[in-house]
């Protein structure tokens, strides 16, 4: 039991950073107001989880300007896809015990 | 043993985040029972037409006649099918919305877009092919194009919404390519492929993923 949780990824414990690593790994770009949409959270706290993540090199932040406003938006990097895969071939490995 | 189950929570949840951020799955059953029934109607009413167009044929018809005629059974078929199309779109949008405000979904996302993207390019194309088939007078021809392009573009189109309309996508290019060797019963194979299938899809799709949920 313990190897398998030693196997779990601490960067991905919460809910959110879960939702977010999910939505990059299907799709090329995401931008703020969609994750906060989809994983229904305040913007503070999604802000808090990506700059955590884009920390441990698992996603990279692209800010662009359309017309005057600023748009956001991320992607997954080789490296978090990887350490994301890795985590999810832990939970299932947990649960097939 | 709790922990066990949140495990199981977060696979859950991130396969359903998954699937929410790239498919468009507000797509409700009831669009396709209305578009269905919509395109029923529409046949009927355009069978009713011929049938009034072929009661007024006489041998020695004069030609001003006959033209003025087959013009005036045209400008109705178009009518007809003009209505038929925005009926089913504006039932489609409805009864999606509908649906989309009950999963607390939006109705424009980017995975919407992607579908209607890849929908609109065999669809367009296969209306202006139909469009030259008429120029040219291949009017035997419409029907089964109509569906096989039809076909084409929901297969296209599936990776983005639910992947039950690939099958729908398949029938409906079998039922055109059928349709060719039967000149002459387009209607009925219209009626078909865009009446019957399309509510046999819709209240499948309903039972299988809106009731009680």
């Amino acid at each position: 039991m313990k190897e398998f949780i030693s196997q779990l990824n601490k960067a991905f414990e919460s809910r959110i950073r879960l939702g977010i690593m999910s939505m990059l790994m299907v799709n090329d770009t995401v931008d703020f107001l969609t994750l906060k949409e989809m994983l229904n959270a305040s913007d503070g706290n999604i802000a808090s989880h990506i700059s955590a993540l884009e920390k441990a090199e698992y996603l990279t932040v692209e800010k662009r300007f359309i017309g005057r406003k600023t748009n956001t938006s991320y992607s997954i990097t080789p490296y978090g896809r990887r350490a994301f895969n890795e985590h999810l071939a832990a939970l299932e490995k947990l649960l097939k015990r | 043993m709790s922990q066990e189950k949140d495990y199981l929570q977060d696979l859950t949840e991130i396969r359903s985040i998954m699937e929410k951020s790239t498919r468009f799955i507000s797509l409700s059953g009831l669009s396709g029972v209305f578009a269905g029934i919509v395109a029923l109607a529409g046949a009927g009413m355009a069978h009713l037409s011929i049938r009034d167009f072929k009661s007024l044929l006489t041998p020695d018809l004069a030609d001003e006649v006959w033209n003025s005629m087959i013009v005036r059974l045209e400008v109705r078929l178009l009518l007809i099918a003009v209505s038929v199309l925005l009926l089913a779109l504006f039932g489609g949008y409805y009864f999606t919305a509908r649906k989309a405000k009950r999963l607390e979904q939006h109705v424009w996302t980017k995975s919407t877009r992607h579908l209607l993207i890849n929908l609109s390019i065999p669809l367009i194309s296969g209306g202006l092919f139909c469009f030259s088939m008429y120029y040219h007078g291949l009017i035997g021809m419409i029907a089964p194009a109509m569906l096989i392009f039809y076909g084409l573009a929901l297969i296209n189109g599936s990776k983005y919404t639910l992947n039950d309309t690939r099958y729908l996508g398949v029938l409906e290019i079998a039922l055109g390519l059928t349709a060719t060797f039967f000149v002459g019963y387009g209607l009925w194979f219209w009626a078909f492929g865009f009446g019957i299938l399309h509510i046999v899809y819709g209240i499948s799709m309903y039972y299988k993923y809106e009731r009680n949920k």
